[in-house]
């Protein structure tokens, strides 16, 4: 079996958010990236799989839209135990570019699963799964969080309001994966940040693709007030300020 | 970068250095952040939820955490690809180091494990040893301890009495002897033992294994910190050591003691960094929690103060450590086209450091010192509670002054080599002082002038000029500088500042030339809060060396205006500068600069 893990640059989830040209663009100065949080848990269980069931997984294959600089994001992909990497030389302006860009890259190269995280954590668009699903004509199921794989068909467990419901289907599949598909991200070890130099990493040009939408501008969220606190017996002047302060009841 | 010069260990005293000849953290590639990434990551999920637990003693606990280091391949970072390690370079090797030191007892029993432990055998031993046991201690399925402290034998480390003894068939050293303050003592499984053969002199280096007959380990001491890594007594009763297990010659036990605390001494320099800089991020973030009189404590500038001053010093100290891990690198290369055997290259490489291992042994393991001290301060009484990982970071920091040869012995070390290697012919350390000496009234009248960097290099070389006087004077004065601790104390506070801030200049010019990098301003009200403090040091430091040597009061006169003149520098709204430097660590609560 082929697997393909969709890997996204995104800044560092501690970092200081900042935007700049009159807050049309994100501030990249100063900001560390890292492997979208979802996309390096589909590739620890990409990993995992393969490590486990000897056979089962010949190949994992790891793919980015993103400029040069996200080449350290795609090698610490490497690291951790993906084979190659493919890397579309673009920026990635919104989710239909992006699943685009993928889906033309991949189109020929015939994976079993394709794993995409459930959203970024920079854009949060949660769209390029189902997209890139539709794209390539796959089969694919949301909120995975939990995956397993044998011949030519996969088992996936996935949240639904209340519990979970475990799903088979046949590959090609695409599952776009959330929480708890893997407990941990695999620390590339010593072995594999020596190995990831040597692999693949295929740099392909970009598509023409249309940009179907544009920013225009960021926000961001207000400032958390002081807190109040009220006695037991001072619940007259709360329901006032309730009422006329915070406009909430 | 450009091609690095070949440095010469303590040629800072005279010569000028470039700053592109110097490597700043700056340059990391992204291999070595990737590591350093691993290694970030492994304290993360694998020991600090483990914090307490290794604390209370769980001995088994802590070996266990130690293999799953050695299963990531941590353990070889040092070590030579065939012998089952990673082959990284010097400064990787600090930078992982640096990182492991924010993991308390953990860090101890790693460092002791991966450096004292396995580089000996590494370093110094021949083929079979290396693949018997470096090959297993590089991957974690051994773990070592180095045994050379005796009750009676501590600083003065060749006076130990265990002996070692040929058997009567010639197959054998017969080991008798006891061991005291052992690291990873409790749970070692080899050990790199220092004994005397017959009637030697001096000491010999053995690999003893600790299952073996005759080997007694001892009870683990209770100490005032580091409390999770385990220190033992161990004794050697008639333990029968393969001939086999000599490390290097009969009798070169003491200089592969000595070498291997010159390298064990740059990698405390590099651990205290992690460690400070995660103890300025707890009290960064606990300033930004903790309010009194209706505000933040974070907004008080006696606060302030102490966020800056722990940043200064993390910030100088690291350009030093790495400034000096590049200069072994480049030698290392060197050594390794003529030297037939690549450990020992290594090892010469780091061991030819000597002035420069022992200020940044004692510069460090002081800094952190500082560093807790004023977190534990800014913590108030919750900084007095063992709830707070302040605490810990607080009683773990005090044993680096102690070991790896304590800071009274290597602040000797820094003078004694620093003359010693001026004597060899290394750089011309009287012979400037001579010139000087000729023109001293001159020297009264020497400016400050030009560009930034300008100025802040006249200063150093004013640094250098005082303290040549001062080495200069004090050698003339006195038959045996070794009676004499108290100015070498003085001359090593001085060689100390002048090397750290030089190493901090370098960098932060090297980064205005170089990289663009919106902090550079923070970087320079760094860089002249820290100028202005070390020439008050050398200041005094060299007054009160002066002021006690034998001459009389009018003979004096000429060096003692000389010194005031040259350690005069304009002065610094460090206020300010505080404020803005700690200003930025509020913003990022945590340490980042
Ligand atoms: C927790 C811990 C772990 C350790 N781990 C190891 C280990 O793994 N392996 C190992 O071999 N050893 C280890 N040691 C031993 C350590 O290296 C020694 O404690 C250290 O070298 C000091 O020796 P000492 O304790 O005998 O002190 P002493 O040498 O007795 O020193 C006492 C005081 O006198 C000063 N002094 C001594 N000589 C001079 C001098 N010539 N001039 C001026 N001042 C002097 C010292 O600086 C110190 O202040 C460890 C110690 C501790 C506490």
């Amino acid at each position: 079996m082929k697997i393909l893990v969709c890997i996204s640059d995104v800044p560092d989830t501690t970092t200081k958010v900042k935007f700049k040209d009159d807050n049309t663009a994100f501030e990249t100065a100063g900001v560390q990236w890292v492997i979208n949080p979802w996309d390096e848990l589909s590739l620890t269980r990409a990993v995992e799989m393969k490590e486990k069931t000897p056979g089962l997984i010949d190949n994992i294959t790891v793919v980015t839209v993103g400029p040069k600089e996200s080449e350290a994001t795609i090698r610490k992909a490497l690291a951790i135990g993906a084979d190659n990497a493919i890397r579309v030389d673009a920026l990635p302006k919104d989710a239909f570019y992006v699943a685009s860009q993928i889906a033309e890259a991949v189109k020929n190269e015939n994976f079993d699963i394709i794993l995409t995280g459930i959203d970024s954590a920079d854009y949060n668009g949660s769209a390029v799964g189902g997209m890139l699903a539709e794209m390539l004509d796959l089969t694919s199921v949301s909120s995975v969080s939990s995956l397993n794989a044998e011949n030519s068909k996969v088992t996936v467990t996935r949240e639904i309001e209340g519990g979970t419901e475990t799903i088979e289907a046949a590959t090609p599949f695409l599952a776009i994966v959330q929480k708890g598909i893997a407990i941990e991200p695999k620390i590339p070890a010593m072995r594999g940040i020596m190995m990831a130099r040597t692999k693949p990493l295929k740099v392909v040009e970009p598509a023409d693709s249309e940009t179907l939408t544009h920013i225009e501008k960021f926000e961001m969220p207000q400032a958390k007030g002081a807190c109040k606190k009220f006695d037991a017996e001072g619940v007259d002047e709360l329901v006032n300020l309730l009422h006329n302060e915070a406009k909430m009841i | 970068m450009n091609k690095m010069q070949k440095e010469k260990s303590g040629a800072f005293i005279v010569n000028e250095t470039d700053s592109n000849d110097v490597f700043i953290p700056e340059e990391f590639n992204e291999e070595q952040l990737m590591i350093a990434d691993t290694c970030r990551s492994f304290i993360d999920t694998e020991v600090a939820p483990h914090f307490e637990q290794i604390d209370k003693g769980d001995r088994a606990l802590m070996r266990d955490v130690l293999k799953k280091s050695g299963e990531l391949g941590l353990m070889g970072v040092s070590i030579p690809d065939n012998y089952g390690g990673f082959g990284q370079d010097f400064v990787t090797q600090m930078l992982a180091a640096e990182v492991i030191g924010s993991a308390y007892s953990f860090s101890v029993a790693f460092m002791a494990h991966t450096g004292i432990g396995t580089l000996p055998i590494m370093y110094y031993g021949n083929e079979d040893q290396r693949q018997r046991y470096v090959t297993k201690l590089a991957s974690g399925e051994c773990l070592g301890a180095y045994c050379l402290t005796e009750p009676g034998a501590g600083s003065d480390a060749n006076s130990g009495k265990t002996t070692a003894v040929l058997s009567e068939d010639g197959k054998h050293y017969i080991l008798n002897g006891q061991k005291m303050w052992i690291t990873n003592g409790g749970f070692c499984d080899t050990q790199v033992v220092f004994a005397k053969i017959d009637k030697d002199r001096i000491l010999s280096a053995f690999i003893v294994e600790s299952d073996w007959e005759g080997v007694e380990i001892g009870q683990d001491e209770h100490k005032l910190g580091i409390k999770g890594s385990s220190t033992t007594q161990i004794y050697y009763n008639d333990v029968k050591v393969p001939v086999e297990n000599l490390i290097g010659k009969r009798g070169e036990g003491f200089r592969i003691a000595l070498s291997i605390l010159h390298m064990g001494r740059m990698k405390l320099g590099a651990n205290v960094i992690g460690a400070a800089k995660s103890a300025v991020t707890l009290s960064v973030n606990y300033a930004n929690e903790r309010k009194q009189f209706g505000t933040l404590i974070a907004n008080f500038g006696a606060i302030k103060y102490k966020l800056a001053e722990m940043v200064i010093r993390v910030f100088a100290h690291e350009s030093a450590i790495y400034r000096v891990s590049k200069d072994i690198d480049v030698l290392m290369d060197d050594y390794k086209k003529t030297y037939e055997d690549a450990g020992r290259a290594a090892i010469d490489a780091i061991s030819h450091f000597a002035v420069e291992d022992a200020i940044l042994k004692v510069y460090g393991s002081e800094m952190l010192d500082y560093v807790v001290d004023e977190g534990v301060q800014i913590h108030g009484g919750m900084g007095y509670s063992a709830e707070m990982g302040i605490e810990r970071g607080y009683r773990d920091s005090r044993i680096n002054r102690i070991f790896e040869g304590t800071n009274e012995i290597n602040r000797l070390l820094i003078v004694e080599s620093m003359i010693k290697f001026a004597k060899k012919g290394n750089y011309d350390l009287f012979g400037e002082a001579e010139k000087l000496n000729e023109s001293i009234n001159d020297l009264c009248e020497m400016k400050i002038e030009g560009g930034y960097y300008e100025q802040k290099m006249t200063t150093i070389s004013h640094f250098k000029k005082v303290i040549a006087l001062v080495i200069k004077a004090f050698t003339n004065s006195f038959k045996s500088i070794a009676q004499e601790q108290e100015i070498q104390n003085n001359i090593a506070n001085m060689i100390m500042e002048l090397y750290i801030t030089e190493s901090l200049a370098l960098r932060v010019k090297k980064i205005e030339d170089t990289h663009n990098n919106a902090s550079l301003p923070l970087y320079k009200d760094i860089l002249d809060v820290k100028l202005y403090d070390a020439a008050r040091i050398i200041n005094k430091e060299a007054l009160e060396a002066i002021a006690s040597f034998s001459e009389t009061a009018e003979d004096r006169i000429p060096l003692v205006n000389a010194i005031k003149a040259l350690t005069d520098v304009p002065l610094v709204n460090v206020k300010d500068a505080r404020r803005r430097i700690a200003d930025k660590i509020i913003e990022e609560n945590r340490y980042k600069i």
